[in-house]
C-alpha cells in the first residue's frame, strides 16, 4: 500500500487543477460554480475513501510508523511520509469533516465560489500532509503554508471584522512557529537528520530539552491554544464562515495537540517532566477561566469557542499526564472534540445561514418551528458537556483518570470544568431552543431540509457510536500509546 | 602580462568590448532599436557562458581571481542584467522615451559588478565598485525629465561618493598597516598581529563602505528615496544584481582578506545584520507606496544575508549566496509586476492602488502574492529555503543562536506588511479596471513566481552544489 498516503494528501489538489482548467477554458457563472461544488465534493470524498482503507490497511499491533514513503530531495532533506497509531486517525477525521464542510458551504457561499472550494482543497492537502509527514522541514512546510487558505478563508468569505481576525489569526500562528522553526534546526543540525523516526530516538542533552520543548510550545500553545494566547480564537471563530470554523475547531486545533504528542513527549522527555507543572497549571487555568467567559458570551459562536479552549485544556492534561490512560483519552478528546465542536458550529451555521446572525438575544424558543434542528442541537449539546453515551464522555474521564495518577489537584480542579460546561452549554440551548418566541422575525423560520441533515446524520452517527464504542479507537492508537509511554518512562529513568 | 590573464578575464573582456561596439551603434545609429536591445543581451549572456568556462586561477599579479564562486555569482549577475534589459526598454518605449544608452549603461554596470566579484586587492576592489556605481548613478536619473528620478539620482550619487570616500579611506588604513593591497598578504598580515589595531580600523570604514552599497542599516537611507524616484524597471535593476555582487565583494573581502579576524567583523556585521531586519521590518510598516516597501523589504532582506555572513564558515557563505540569488528572483519577479501594472495610463505604485487586483488580473495578483510569500519567508516558496539556510548557518555558528532568534521574530513583524498587500489584492474592491499588460513584463513575472514555488524544488538541488562549491573558494588566498 505504499503511496497511499501521498493519494490521500494530494487528491485535492487534483480536485483543485479541475477546477482551474475549467477557468482556464473560460468556464464562469453559476454553472461553473455549481461544477466546482461538485469536483470539490468528489474530490474530498475520493480521500475519504482512501482513508477508510488506509485504516482497514492500518495494522494496529505494529507500533513503528507504516505505510513509508521516502524519496531524498535536496541538501539532506527527505519527501518521507508514513502514519503510525498516533496520527493515523487524524487523517480520516480530516477527510470526514472536508466532504461536510464543502456540503455545508452549498448555498451560503454566493461569492467567488471556485475560489472557496480551491482554498479549502489546499487547506485539507496541507492538513493531512502535517499528520503524514516524517521529515520534519516537510511537516513545517505543511504546518506553516497551512496559514494561508485559512488567512483567505476568514478574510475573503468572513463576517464584518474579519481582516482584523484573519491578521490576528496569521501572526499569532506565525509568531509561534518561526520560534518553533528555530529549535528545528537546530535539531537538524545537532541530529544531523531531519528524519522524525530518527529524531525521536535521538537523545538530545537535557539542558538543550529545555529551550527546545519551550520553542515548540510557543507554536503548540498558539495552535491549540492554551490559555493565555487563545484570544485569536474566538476572533477568528466569529469571523470565519461556518465551514471555515469547522475546520478551525474540528482540525486545526489538533495539530496542536498531535505536536506535543509527535515531538515534545518524545523528543524531550526530560524537559516534558520538567514543565508538566506548567502545562497543568494552564490546563486547569483554561478550563475553568474560559468556562467562565463561555457563560458569559452573547455571540454563540463565541460562547462554542470558549469551550473549544476549556475541552483543549483536559486534551493538554491528558497529553502530559505521563501515562496511557491520560495519553489515550487526550487522542479520543481530539477525535470526538473534532466531531462534535464541527458539529456544533455547523448546527450555529443552520440558524445563521436563515437569520444572519448569531446574537443569542435574538433566538428563543426555536423548538416549535424547529424540532428536527432541536433535537441535533440537544445531542450535539450534550455530547459537549460530556454526558455518558456520546462520545465527549469518554475522552473527558479518561484525561481526568490519567492526570488524577499524576496530580490528583489537577485532576480535582479540572473536574470542575465538567460541570461548569454543562452549566454554559444547557444555559444557551435553552436560551436558543427553549422559552416563548417572542421575536416576530422568527415566526417563519424552517426546520432543516434533507441537505443539512444529510451533513448532520454521520456526525450523529459517529458521536454516539464512539461513545458507545470506544474501543474502535483504542483498539487502533492502543500499542502506540503504551510504546510512547514505555520509551517516555525509559528515557526518563535513564 | 601573460596571455592566460586575458582568458581568466574572458567575461569581462566580453562586456567591455560590446559596451564600447553598441556605444558605437547607437551613436551611429542614433536611437535605440530592438537589434540593439537583442545584441546587448546577447552580450551579457554570452559572458554569462564564458565565465562559466573561464579558467580558474589569479591575473594581472593578483588583483582579478577567477574561481567557482566568481563564476557563480557572474552567472546570476550577467543573466538578471540580461533579464532586465527587455523589462526596461518596454517600459521606456511605451513612455516614447527610449534611448540607446540604457543597455551600454547596465553592461557598464554588469561590467563593474564583475570585477567585484572578482576582485582580488583593494584597487580592483575600489575599481568594481565604482564602475558599477557610477553606471548606476545615471541609471537612477535616466528619465531626466522627472524631476523625481533627478532627485534620484542625485541622491544616489552623493551618498554614493560619501561611501566611497568612507571605502577609499578604510582602504588606505589597511594599506598603510599592512603594507599591500593584496587580500592575501593583508590575511597574512591580520594572522601575524602585525599593526593588527590599524588595520581593523581600516576594515571596519570598508565594511561600512561596502554596507553603503548592499543598503544595509544604519547606510539605508539612500534605498527608499532612490528606489521611489527611479523608474521602476530600474529599481528591478537595483535591488538585484549589484546587490548580490555587492554581497559576494564583502565576503571576498572579509573571508579572503580578514579571515583571522573573523570574531572582530563577525560582531560589525551582526550589529548590521538585525538593525537592518529590525529597521526594514518596522519602517515598512508606515509605508504606501510599494516601491518604498520593497526597498525596506530589500534593507530586511540584506539583514538575512548578512547574518549567514556573519556566521563566517562555509556553510554561511553558502547561505548568504544561495539566500541571495533566491531573493534576486523574487525582486526582479515583484518590480516586473509593478512595472506592468497601470490604470488609466497611470502605474500602480501604491499598494491600495493594488485593490481587488486578483478580480482583474488574477495571474498578476497570484504572482505578486507568491513573491509576498516568498519576501515573508513562508514554506514552500523559495524565501524559505533561503531563510532556512541562513538560520540554519546561523544557529551553529558560535554564539549566534539568538541572532537567529532574533531575525526570525523580525521576520513576523514584517509578515504584516505583506499580508496587508495580499489582503488588498484579494479582500478589497477594485477600484476601476487594470490596463492590459505587457507581454515581456508578465512573462519574467509568471516565470520568476514559477520559479519561486514550485520550480525552486527542482532547482535547489543544483543551487545548492553550485552555491557550496562557490562558498568553498573563498578563505583560500
Amino acid at each position: 500500500m505504499t503511496g497511499i498516503l501521498s493519494a490521500i494528501t494530494f487528491v485535492p489538489l487534483v480536485g483543485v487543477a479541475a477546477i482551474l482548467l475549467l477557468r482556464a477554458f473560460g468556464q464562469t457563472g453559476e454553472r461553473a460554480d455549481t461544477a466546482a461544488k461538485w469536483i470539490a465534493l468528489a474530490a474530498t470524498l475520493a480521500s475519504f475513501a482512501l482513508s477508510v482503507l488506509l485504516v482497514f490497511q492500518f495494522d494496529p499491533a505494529n507500533t513503528g510508523f507504516q505505510f513509508l514513503e521516502d524519496v531524498p530531495w535536496f541538501a539532506g532533506l527527505h519527501y518521507r511520509m508514513g502514519v503510525d497509531g498516533i496520527s493515523v486517525l487524524f487523517v480520516p477525521l480530516t477527510t470526514f469533516l472536508m466532504p461536510l464542510c464543502i456540503a455545508a458551504s452549498w448555498k451560503s457561499i454566493d461569492k467567488r465560489v471556485a475560489e472557496y472550494m480551491v482554498a479549502f482543497l489546499v487547506l485539507e492537502t496541507l492538513v493531512i500532509g502535517v499528520f503524514c509527514a516524517l521529515d520534519i522541514i516537510l511537516f513545517y512546510t505543511f504546518f506553516e503554508f497551512g496559514l494561508v487558505p485559512m488567512f483567505l478563508i476568514i478574510g475573503i468569505w468572513g463576517g464584518k471584522n474579519r481582516v482584523y481576525a484573519a491578521f490576528k489569526f496569521f501572526l499569532y500562528t506565525l509568531l509561534g512557529s518561526v520560534l518553533m522553526l528555530a529549535a528545528i534546526l537546530f535539531m537538524m543540525g545537532v541530529a544531523h537528520t531531519s528524519s522524525i523516526p530518527e529524531l525521536m530516538q535521538f537523545k538530545f542533552s537535557p539542558s538543550t530539552q529545555t529551550w527546545l520543548w519551550l520553542a515548540f510550545f510557543a507554536s503548540f500553545a498558539v495552535k491549540m491554544p492554551m490559555w493565555p494566547v487563545h484570544t485569536w480564537l474566538p476572533d477568528a471563530h466569529v469571523e470565519a464562515p461556518t465551514a471555515g470554523s469547522v475546520i478551525l475547531a474540528g482540525i486545526l486545533l489538533k495539530m496542536g495537540g498531535y505536536g506535543f504528542l509527535r515531538f515534545s513527549l518524545p523528543m524531550f522527555p526530560h524537559a516534558s517532566i520538567q514543565f508538566t507543572p506548567l502545562i497543568f497549571a494552564l490546563s486547569v487555568i483554561a478550563i475553568i477561566y474560559t468556562s467562565l467567559v463561555a457563560f458569559r458570551q452573547t455571540d454563540v459562536k463565541k460562547l462554542i469557542a470558549y469551550s473549544s479552549v476549556a475541552h483543549m485544556g483536559f486534551v493538554t492534561m491528558g497529553i502530559f499526564s505521563g501515562n496511557a490512560q491520560g495519553e489515550q483519552g487526550a487522542i479520543y478528546q481530539m477525535i470526538s472534540h473534532g466531531v462534535i465542536s464541527g458539529a456544533l458550529f455547523l448546527c450555529v451555521g443552520v440558524i445563521y445561514d436563515r437569520m444572519h446572525t448569531r446574537e443569542i438575544n435574538f433566538y428563543g424558543g426555536l423548538v416549535s418551528r424547529m424540532p428536527f434542528y432541536a433535537a441535533v442541537f440537544m445531542l450535539f449539546t450534550m455530547g459537549n458537556v460530556g454526558l455518558p453515551g456520546t462520545s465527549g464522555f469518554v475522552g473527558e474521564i479518561l484525561t481526568m483518570t490519567g492526570t488524577y495518577q499524576a496530580s490528583t489537584w489537577t485532576a480535582l480542579l479540572a473536574a470542575t470544568g465538567v460541570i461548569l460546561s454543562a452549566v454554559y452549554a444547557l444555559t444557551l440551548y435553552r436560551r436558543v431552543i427553549f422559552g416563548e418566541m417572542t421575536n416576530p422575525a422568527l415566526a417563519t423560520i424552517t426546520d432543516m431540509d434533507w441537505r443539512e441533515m444529510a451533513i448532520f446524520a454521520p456526525l450523529i452517527v459517529s458521536t454516539l457510536w464512539l461513545g458507545v464504542q470506544p474501543n474502535l479507537i483504542f483498539n487502533i492508537t492502543g500499542a502506540s500509546v503504551d510504546a510512547l509511554v514505555g520509551a517516555w518512562r525509559v528515557a526518563v529513568a535513564g | 602580462m601573460p596571455l592566460s590573464d586575458l582568458q581568466l578575464a574572458a567575461p569581462e573582456l566580453i562586456l567591455a568590448l560590446s559596451a564600447m561596439v553598441l556605444l558605437l551603434w547607437g551613436a551611429f545609429a542614433g536611437r535605440a532599436s530592438t537589434a540593439h536591445t537583442v545584441a546587448s543581451m546577447a552580450a551579457l549572456l554570452a559572458a554569462a557562458v564564458a565565465a562559466v568556462y573561464a579558467p580558474h586561477g589569479r591575473a594581472f599579479a593578483g588583483g582579478f581571481v577567477s574561481d567557482d564562486a566568481a563564476t557563480f555569482a557572474k552567472v546570476a549577475i550577467f543573466v538578471a542584467s540580461a533579464v532586465s534589459i527587455p523589462l526596461a526598454t518596454g517600459w521606456f518605449a511605451r513612455r516614447g522615451d527610449s534611448r540607446f544608452e540604457f543597455p551600454v549603461l547596465v553592461i557598464l554596470a554588469a561590467l563593474g559588478m564583475g570585477m567585484m566579484v572578482s576582485a582580488g586587492d583593494l584597487i580592483s576592489l575600489y575599481v568594481g565598485v565604482e564602475l558599477q556605481s557610477l553606471a548606476l548613478y545615471v541609471l537612477a536619473a535616466f528619465r531626466r525629465d522627472d524631476p523625481k528620478a533627478s532627485e534620484a539620482g542625485l541622491k544616489y550619487f552623493v551618498l554614493g561618493a560619501l561611501s566611497s570616500g568612507l571605502l577609499l579611506y578604510g582602504a588606505s588604513l589597511i594599506y598603510g598597516f599592512a603594507g599591500s593591497t593584496h587580500f592575501d598578504v593583508i590575511a597574512a598580515a591580520v594572522g601575524d598581529g602585525v599593526g593588527k589595531s590599524g588595520v581593523l580600523f581600516g576594515m571596519v570604514f570598508l565594511i561600512c563602505g561596502i554596507a553603503f552599497k548592499v543598503s544595509a542599516a544604519p547606510f539605508h537611507m539612500w534605498t527608499p528615496d532612490v528606489y521611489e524616484g527611479a523608474p521602476t524597471p530600474v529599481v528591478g535593476f537595483f535591488a538585484a544584481a549589484p546587490k548580490l555582487a555587492a554581497m559576494v565583494l564583502f565576503a571576498r573581502a572579509l573571508a579572503d582578506g580578514f579571515a583571522g579576524a573573523l570574531d572582530q567583523w563577525r560582531q560589525v556585521l551582526i550589529i548590521i545584520a538585525l538593525l537592518s531586519v529590525f529597521v526594514g521590518a518596522f519602517a515598512g510598516l508606515a509605508q504606501s507606496n510599494l516601491k518604498r516597501l520593497w526597498a525596506y523589504s530589500s534593507i530586511a532582506n540584506v539583514g538575512y544575508a548578512l547574518i549567514g555572513l556573519a556566521s563566517g564558515d562555509q556553510a554561511g557563505i553558502q547561505s548568504m549566496l544561495m539566500f541571495m540569488v533566491l531573493y534576486m528572483v523574487d525582486v526582479t519577479g515583484f518590480f516586473a509586476c509593478l512595472t506592468a501594472l497601470s490604470r488609466e495610463g497611470k502605474p500602480m505604485e501604491t499598494i491600495q492602488d493594488m485593490a481587488g487586483l486578483f478580480k482583474e488580473k488574477p495571474g498578476m495578483a497570484l504572482a505578486m502574492t507568491a513573491f509576498s510569500l516568498s519576501a515573508l519567508g513562508l514554506p514552500p516558496f523559495s524565501g524559505f529555503f533561503a531563510k532556512l539556510y541562513v538560520f540554519k548557518a546561523a544557529v551553529f555558528a558560535p554564539n549566534m543562536a539568538w541572532v537567529a532568534v532574533a531575525g526570525l521574530v523580525g521576520s513576523v513583524v514584517a509578515a504584516f506588511y505583506y499580508l496587508r498587500l495580499i489582503k488588498v489584492m484579494w479582500f478589497d474592491a477594485a477600484s476601476g479596471p487594470v490596463e492590459a499588460t505587457p507581454t515581456e513584463a508578465r512573462v519574467i513575472a509568471i516565470g520568476a513566481a514559477v520559479f519561486s514555488m514550485p520550480l525552486v524544488w527542482l532547482a535547489l538541488h543544483w543551487l545548492d552544489q553550485w552555491a557550496g562549491a562557490a562558498a568553498a573558494a573563498f578563505g583560500h588566498s
